[in-house]
């Protein structure tokens, strides 16, 4: 944790940034707190990949497991199945596509993805999707 | 006022029991009133089985009759009374309590009784025949103060009580008439690999030898003198000379008998009376006696067919193949084993080395199999045993099938060539059809068609062909019986294990760039990761989140703690034993409360505290180790806990000290990582207080040491242990102990239990005896090495975790701030915290 960022606020476009690279291990996920734009604390999941050819990768999708309803996706274990790059829920072992949140059990359950990126050293993530869901409630 | 037809059935054996068992099958049996019959004092047991009642000295293990099997089916059951007259014109039979029932329909199942042969002396005290568990009863008590035992009698049941004799620790002696052991069942050349297999166990086997005369002996009770003019000195005699059929009620009833004895049935088992059938042993069925279970369980059927109207199968005689396992020594002999058939061939293959012999006779043109006898390896049985029961044809050069394969590849029957009707498993007539009717309906492994279907439950002869015929299915049905670990690795986990063992690899990526079968363009995924982490774990022995290791570990193991349905965890701390001072139970206490812990005492006889957030964690344990705590792996595949009774310390019935025994096998094995959990247990006497059977592994003190029991389970699918091991000391019993773990690490599958890593073992609870106690692969040293290994470099993973601030890092729930996750809500329930449900969390938002 090189930074806390809690007063951190998003708007649809902003990149916010969230933590340097290396505070995520390779091949694993941790968990972001973000505030969206309607100041409500939101939890995202961030993975790093390296791939066997040494390719680093970013994702975000949410932290919420719609299975167990419980805060954990960021502590699955990644891999890929089917040329997919996943991550298990620990509780219930469902796979998630990490680039769309698809579950690959269940089509009609996803998670949703947000745009992550490295800038310099620092992990920057935007909200947009979830701006869009905002945008379709109201 | 009733109707039903009044059926007696008299003997309570086995057959007896079946034909019960069958006509409830039929739905028919409301129409009877049944009046069952038993000499014995309990009901019916399983006498293939009877020497197995030596294990545990408990008939429930060897009983055959469900719970309520009588009651609940209106059955009148009468043990301890012998019928002793059937009076046909009255139609009443009568027996020696004084009952007397009226007939309609007797089924007549007495079975045979031992054979004692006149000898001077046959009627002394501290002779027996082995034919009851009252039988194994006397010969218990009288091996307890004699020092030798002889056998009377070289044949299958000879062998087995010798094997019942040396287990008792008696100096162990046969003695067969004819030159060779097994002469009816085995050729000469077989007979003498089986003696000298049997010698070698430590059993003096004296063919030829005619007894004349049994006479006080000058060091032991008996002394035994030959023909030859030799002598023997012997405290035991036990007489298996052959069976006779129990046949005196039915000559003294009138019907029709052989001339040597039997009472003569015909296809539908009916005797010279059209009211009266006999079954089992006890039948004369074209001249002959059937002394097998198999047959006698069909004449049941088709009594009960007949009887019943419901079925049309007769009784058209039995194929007298055996194969059995000898003191450890596979014995088999199929069909016509001595090559009596006239113009047959045969041929022949002996390893003086290894001490096998196998002999195949075959139709004089080669194209069919006749008989064949197996004696040290008998893994062709099946395969040869199909090829002689469905007359199929034998490929060119038939001596090809016993020879051993110079390249690895079977030369045994493709079981697509047999057809649905092959009787699989005789013992329990389990057909190819059944088999894969159980397929059908979902069974797709072993243990499933096991106790769908009963497949080789009985003498286990034919686990290798159902094991074919069952995973040919599978395959055919699209299930590709696909070994392979994932998508990521085409090998199994034995064969993983092996790899990362040979090529000492250590990490996930050299195993992936090495191994990988998607050509290096794999990650890995949530089956192999976890996999390849305890193999390294049980290889290596590194802490679990090492820098290269931690990527690999389920959350369990990564936060070392059991996540919860709310994503919180648990803390359990190992208490060896149960065993805990009143100071480090405050300690647990201090600590439960102060981070407002869930507590409850386990079944492990330990303390678990639930609803630890992962960012607590390590402050949790910092206090716990500080106090002299370790981990207890709660978390782990790995040795959870060895439970115990305080013994025989406290106890007034404990005859070992069981309390020091479990802390040391739960220091011992700390930490071991392994395919699945890994339960112990350890009770100080047979009262079992512990539950030691319901465990992996199984410790029960006795007066002499310690009784090993193996692979039992609780759980989902309980199942009791088998015993292992008798009157182990010490540090006998941790070399096997040692080495049964380490076999099971080296060759389960991923998440196999050791239960059924047995059931599914070829040869099952025998094979591992072999490879554990008599180091049948020659693995023992290595696998004591291995296990030496681990245990010399165990450290308390969080002990190690709290003093590298690195680690610490990865504890909090977010990675850019210190908050706690806002959706972990507790409420209170009976004092302690328990997670808030979803209705419950809504409420509060909106307070
Ligand atoms: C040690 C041992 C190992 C064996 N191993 C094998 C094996 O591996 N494979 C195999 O196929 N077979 C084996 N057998 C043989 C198998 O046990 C028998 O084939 C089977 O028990 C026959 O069953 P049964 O019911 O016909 O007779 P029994 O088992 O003899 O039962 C008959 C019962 O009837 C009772 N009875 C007799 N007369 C009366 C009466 N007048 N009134 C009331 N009750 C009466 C008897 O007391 C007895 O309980 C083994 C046998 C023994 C002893
Ligand atoms: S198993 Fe035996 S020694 Fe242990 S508590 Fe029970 S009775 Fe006592
Ligand atoms: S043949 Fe005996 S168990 Fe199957």
């Amino acid at each position: 944790m090189t930074q806390t960022n809690k007063n951190t606020t998003a708007n649809k476009d902003d990149w916010l940034s969230i933590c340097q690279l290396d505070d995520i291990l390779p091949n694993m996920g941790c968990c972001a707190l973000v505030n969206t734009a309607d100041e409500q604390a939101k939890q995202i999941a961030i993975f790093r990949i390296i791939s066997p050819t040494g390719e680093e990768q970013l994702f975000a999708v949410d932290n919420y497991c719609p299975f167990s309803h419980a805060n954990i996706i960021s502590r699955g274990i990644v891999g890929d199945l089917n040329n997919k790059i996943v991550v298990a829920s620990p509780l219930y072992k469902q796979h998630f596509e990490l680039s769309s949140g698809q579950c690959l059990e269940d089509e009609s359950v996803f998670l949703n993805s947000y745009a992550v990126r490295l800038n310099g050293s620092t992990v920057e993530l935007a909200l947009s999707p979830l701006a869009k869901q905002q945008q379709k409630k109201a | 006022m009733s109707t039903k037809i009044k059926l007696v059935v008299i003997g309570n054996g086995p057959v007896g029991h079946k034909f019960l068992e069958s006509l409830v099958d039929s739905g028919k049996s409301e129409d009877y009133e049944v009046t069952v019959f038993g000499e014995e004092p309990i009901p019916a047991y399983d006498r293939v089985h009877l020497t197995s009642w030596f294990k545990t000295q408990d008939v429930k293990d060897i009983n055959m009759v469900s719970d309520g099997f009588y009651p609940n089916n209106n059955f009148t059951l009468h043990t301890g009374d012998k019928v002793t007259k059937i009076d046909r014109f009255k139609k009443v039979v009568v027996s020696e309590n004084g009952v007397s029932v009226c007939y309609d329909k007797i089924i007549l199942a007495t079975g045979s009784f031992p054979f004692v042969p006149p000898v001077p002396g046959h009627q002394r005290d501290n002779i027996f025949v082995y034919r009851t568990i009252e039988d194994l009863e006397k010969i218990t008590a009288a091996a307890k103060t004699g020092k030798v035992g002889a056998v009377i009698g070289g044949g299958l049941l000879g062998l087995e009580a010798a094997k019942a004799l040396k287990n008792l620790d008696l100096e162990t002696h046969v003695i067969e008439f004819a030159p060779r052991l097994m002469a009816v069942q085995i050729d000469d050349g077989g007979g003498q690999m089986l003696r000298k297999k049997i010698q070698d166990l430590g059993v003096s086997v004296h063919t030829q030898k005619n007894t004349q005369n049994i006479g006080d002996g000058d060091s032991t009770v008996h002394k035994m003198s030959f023909a030859d003019g030799e002598e023997l000195e012997t405290d035991i005699i036990v007489f298996s000379a052959g069976i006779r059929p129990r046949d005196e009620l039915a000559r003294q009833a009138g019907l029709g008998m052989g001339a040597r004895g039997g009472v003569v049935i015909n296809n539908n088992c009916l005797t010279s009376d059209a009211d009266i059938y006999a079954i089992g042993e006890v039948a004369l069925w074209d001249n002959k006696i059937y002394g097998l279970i198999a047959p006698g369980n069909a004449m049941a059927q088709a009594a009960v067919d007949h009887l019943t109207q419901t079925g049309t199968s007769e009784f058209a005689g039995a194929d007298m193949s055996t194969k059995l396992k000898l003191m450890g020594v596979d014995v088999a002999s199929i069909g016509d084993a001595h090559g009596t058939t006239p113009n047959c061939r045969s041929y022949t293959y002996v390893n003086d080395r290894e001490e096998v012999y196998k002999k195949i006779v075959v139709s004089e043109d080669d194209k069919y199999l006749l008989g064949a006898v197996l004696i040290g390896d008998a893994a062709e049985y099946g395969s040869l045993l199909q090829f002689m029961l469905n007359k199929m044809e034998l490929p060119s050069e038939p001596e090809g099938l016993i020879l051993p394969s110079v390249d690895g590849s079977s030369t045994g029957i493709g079981v697509d060539a047999l057809p649905d009707s092959a009787v699989l498993c005789s013992c329990m007539n389990v057909s190819k059809a059944d088999v894969i009717d159980a397929v059908q309906a979902g069974a797709c492994d072993m243990a499933a068609i096991k106790s769908c279907t009963k497949a080789a439950t009985g003498c286990g002869g034919c686990t290798a062909l159902v094991t074919q015929v069952l995973n040919n299915e599978l395959e055919k049905n699209g299930v590709e019986v696909n070994t392979d670990l994932c998508q990521h690795f085409a090998y199994t986990r034995q064969d993983l294990y092996n790899i990362i063992r040979v090529e000492k690899i250590k990490s996930f990526e050299e195993l992936l760039a090495k191994h990988d079968s998607t050509s290096g363009m794999g990650l890995g995924c949530d089956i192999c990761k976890p996999t390849a982490a305890s193999i390294f774990a049980s290889c290596w022995n590194e802490h679990i989140i090492d820098k290269k290791l931690h990527g690999l570990q389920d959350t369990n193991d990564y936060y070392m703690g059991n996540m919860q349905k709310d994503g919180t965890y648990s803390v359990v701390p190992r208490v060896a034993g149960g065993e805990i001072t009143p100071e480090k139970l405050i300690v647990l206490g201090k600590v439960a409360k102060e981070f407002n812990l869930y507590t409850k005492i386990t079944g492990g006889q330990r303390v678990d505290l639930f609803g630890a957030r992962s960012e607590q964690l390590p402050a949790i344990w910092k206090i716990l180790v500080d106090a002299g705590f370790e981990t207890g792996h709660a978390y782990g595949k790995s040795l959870r806990t060895v439970k115990s009774c305080v013994g025989s310390t406290w106890c007034r019935y404990g005859v070992q000290d069981s309390m020091a025994m479990a802390i040391l096998l739960e220091n011992r094995y700390k930490g071991l990582r392994s395919p699945h959990k890994l339960k112990m247990a350890v009770s100080g006497c047979t009262r079992e207080c512990a539950e030691a059977q319901s465990k992996d592994l199984g410790i029960i003190a006795t007066e002499n040491g310690w009784n090993m029991y193996v692979c039992g389970n609780g759980g989902m699918k309980p199942r009791h242990a088998d015993l292992f091991a008798a009157d182990l000391d010490d540090v006998t019993l941790i070399k096997y102990i040692d080495r049964l773990f380490m076999f099971y690490i080296r060759t389960a599958d991923r998440l196999q239990r050791t239960s059924v890593w047995m059931d599914n073992m070829e040869g099952g609870l025998e094979y591992l005896k072999s490879v554990i106690i008599d180091d049948k692969l020659g693995l023992n040293s290595e696998l004591e090495r291995e296990m030496a290994n681990v245990i010399d470099s165990y450290q308390c993973e969080w002990k190690t975790t709290i003093e590298d601030p690195e680690k610490l890092k990865r504890f909090t729930h977010f990675v850019n701030s210190k908050a706690q996750d806002d959706n972990i809500i507790f409420t209170t329930e009976r004092q302690q915290i328990r997670p808030a449900l979803a209705s419950e969390k809504l409420a509060t938002e909106t307070v």
